[in-house]
């Protein structure tokens, strides 16, 4: 059992203001990721809560309990850092055992502790080696076992896996989904991967410059993005933005003229904006489709043919470059002229604030 | 290649010719001690002469050589586990926990290193006589710790620095304190320099005649003080003054043979790493 509440939490260096005023609720056995472009404040965030770093402002808050002046050795809390910072001069038995060591915990529990979390992480024929003896990975699985073996409330994560290879990533990704339903644990984690955050989150906390500007689960900011930060941010390829102009609302949504003269209707709530206003269109690679009687009109500049998917760079005529997405392999060939049509339950309307209109299709994952 | 030959044979000569002049005074020294007083001072300086001990038998019927050795050792040894006790904690908080002040602190520590002693000599020694400190090995303790204290407080200083902060953090997260840190962590990881900086500390100390010659007179005097007394104004001194200095360097010199490796490592810490 393990909550954490943070209320106006905030962080500044001398002027510099780094966090500002972050609230957020983590609930019991939540996996929650923090996620954000380099420097947005993510490690300061997320080091606040470890204790690792004075918190200037607000409140944090542990199972009901205000922790902002309790130190890091007694919050109950683990880290896995980026560097792995394991003890070099122990082994990987001893780097497991070292907090149990320093709680006075009876030799043999000890060993019973190590052993289980050597077993949970495959660890068992390295026990004896030091760091400096273990690849990247294993050295990774040592950091995280060693949070393991303290049994804490809540684990947290700094960028664990960017210090290793994609396919190492990819199989440390699916690792750390499999032990947070084996260990029903807690866990904060933090990661500039979009990517990481998408596969292994409940809940995705993206941050920009020491702000939150969106909490939701990774389908709710996928399909719906509260602000164009986060529509350009989650997602790969990334979300394509058209420049337009409404031009007609009523009670089912409204059309948008983009300066080629095309014109796509979305149903979103329009009571913020007016016609005339200027907009920005979103819309997902696979919100696009080549569709002799679409819309918009281009030019193909480029097919990337990933077997699977197909993925179409199109220079609109006046509108501007986008990315088309599409199942299986596709013939187009570049120079090609193509039409493209538009699903309009996947497009978003942004206002000139770059806030998103709430769309009145919500998708059916998302409640 | 050639020219890079060429260096290298350049570096070795050079490398030697230091060394030799380094090593020259000490090798004089050791020779002067086996000569006769008179042979001692004879121009042109004789290379080639008969050797002979009555230099040493003199040194030892004049003054108990292993009681100066004695205090030499519990100074130097005194003097530099007072340095790091306070030194460690102190290099510690300064190099993980900076304030804004730290860099100042550092700074004015090593300025205490420009005043020359005899600035201060008569303000300790009333001290010292009014604590009852004068001739006794813990005042030679105390002075030699404060002594090498702004040293090895750098020294230690640039060793932690070198030391990644994540793995102190870890064992932060892992339940230690600051003693737990400085304890299982820092001092295993940073020993060769640690070690390097004691042994830089016991030599100063050995060494150092200013303080002892002034605070001490015999009950705590250590091998300098023991030098000193074999230099007169009058008479012939310089073999016997050569065999007692030879006898007070000896143990640091083969205390320094054996730790060189230590103290080469020490001193490249940050480099190998
Ligand atoms: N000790 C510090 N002093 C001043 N500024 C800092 C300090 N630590 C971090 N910052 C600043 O705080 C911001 C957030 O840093 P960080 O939390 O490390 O970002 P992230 O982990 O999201 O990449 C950055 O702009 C960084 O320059
Ligand atoms: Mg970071």
């Amino acid at each position: 059992m393990a909550t954490l509440t943070l209320r106006e939490i905030q962080k500044s260096y001398g002027s510099l203001s780094v966090i500002k005023n972050i609230d957020l609720e983590v609930a019991d056995r939540e996996f929650v990721v923090f996620v954000g472009p380099s420097g947005c404040g993510k490690s300061t965030l997320l080091r606040m809560i470890a204790g690792l770093e004075e918190i200037s402002g607000g409140d944090l808050i542990i199972d009901g309990q205000r922790m902002n002046d309790i130190g890091p050795a007694d919050r109950g809390l683990a880290m896995v850092f980026q560097s792995y910072a394991l003890y070099p001069h122990m082994t990987v038995r001893q780097n497991m055992g070292f907090a149990l060591r320093l709680a006075r915990v009876p030799k043999a529990e000890r060993e019973k502790k190590v052993a289980e979390a050597a077993r949970i992480l495959q660890l068992e024929p390295y026990l004896d080696r030091k760091p400096g003896q273990m690849s990247g990975g294993q050295r990774q699985r040592v950091a995280i076992g060693r949070a393991i073996v303290r049994n804490p409330k809540i684990f947290l994560f700094d960028e664990p896996l960017s210090n290793l290879d994609a396919a190492l990533r990819g199989q440390m990704r699916i690792e750390l989904a499999r032990l947070h339903e084996e260990l029903n644990a807690t866990m904060i984690y933090v990661t500039h991967d979009q990517v990481e955050a998408m596969t292994m989150a409940d809940k995705i906390v993206v941050l920009q410059a020491g702000v939150i500007e969106q909490v939701g689960t990774p389908l709710q900011l996928y399909h719906h993005p509260a602000n164009l930060f986060v529509a350009g941010f989650i997602g790969s390829p990334r979300m394509n933005f058209l420049k337009g102009r409404v031009t007609g609302l009523d009670g089912t949504g409204l059309s948008v003229d983009l300066p080629s003269g095309a014109r796509v209707a979305l149903p979103v709530e329009t009571a913020t904006v007016g016609t005339g206003d200027a907009v920005t269109l979103g819309l997902r690679p696979e919100a696009l489709r080549l569709d002799p009687q679409g819309p918009l009109g281009g030019t193909v500049r480029l097919v990337e043919r990933l077997g699977g998917l197909t993925l179409i760079h199109v220079d609109l005529d006046r509108d501007g470059p986008v990315i088309v997405q599409i199942e299986g392999s596709d013939g187009t060939a570049p120079h090609q002229s193509v039409r493209l049509g538009v699903d309009p339950a996947a497009g978003q309307v942004f206002d000139g604030t770059g806030k998103a209109l709430p769309h009145l299709v919500r998708h059916p994952l998302t409640h | 290649m050639r020219s890079s030959l060429t260096a290298q044979l350049l570096i070795a000569v050079l490398g030697w010719g230091i060394a030799l002049l380094m090593f020259f005074p000490i090798f004089w020294m050791v020779l002067t001690s086996f000569k006769t007083e008179g042979a001692a001072i004879a121009t042109p300086p004789q290379l080639i002469f008969a050797p002979t001990l009555e230099s040493y038998a003199e040194v030892q019927s004049r003054a108990d050589y292993l009681s100066f050795a004695f205090n030499s050792i519990a100074v130097s040894v005194g003097g530099t586990v007072l340095a790091l006790a306070f030194a460690i904690p102190g290099a510690y908080a300064m190099a993980f926990h900076p304030s804004t002040r730290t860099r100042g602190t550092l700074l004015w520590m090593l300025s205490t290193k420009m005043l020359p002693p005899v600035g201060v000599l008569v303000p300790i020694y009333l001290l010292f006589r009014g604590a009852g400190l004068l001739d006794t090995r813990i005042g030679l303790i105390l002075i030699y710790g404060l002594m090498n204290l702004p040293i090895v407080v750098w020294m230690l200083f640039t060793f932690f620095k070198e030391m990644p902060n994540d793995i102190l953090e870890a064992g932060r997260m892992d339940g230690a304190k600051a003693w737990g840190e400085v304890w299982y962590l820092l001092l295993p990881l940073t020993l060769p320099g640690v070690a390097s900086t004691g042994l830089l500390s016991l030599i100063l100390c050995w060494n150092e005649a200013f303080w002892s010659l002034n605070l001490t007179s015999s009950a705590a005097a250590p091998l300098t003080t023991f030098i000193a007394s074999f230099s007169s104004p009058e008479g012939l001194f310089f073999a016997k003054l050569s065999a007692a200095s030879t006898v007070a360097v000896a143990p640091i010199l083969v205390f320094g043979w054996l730790s060189q490796r230590q103290l080469v490592r020490g001193l490249t810490f940050g480099a190998v790493k």
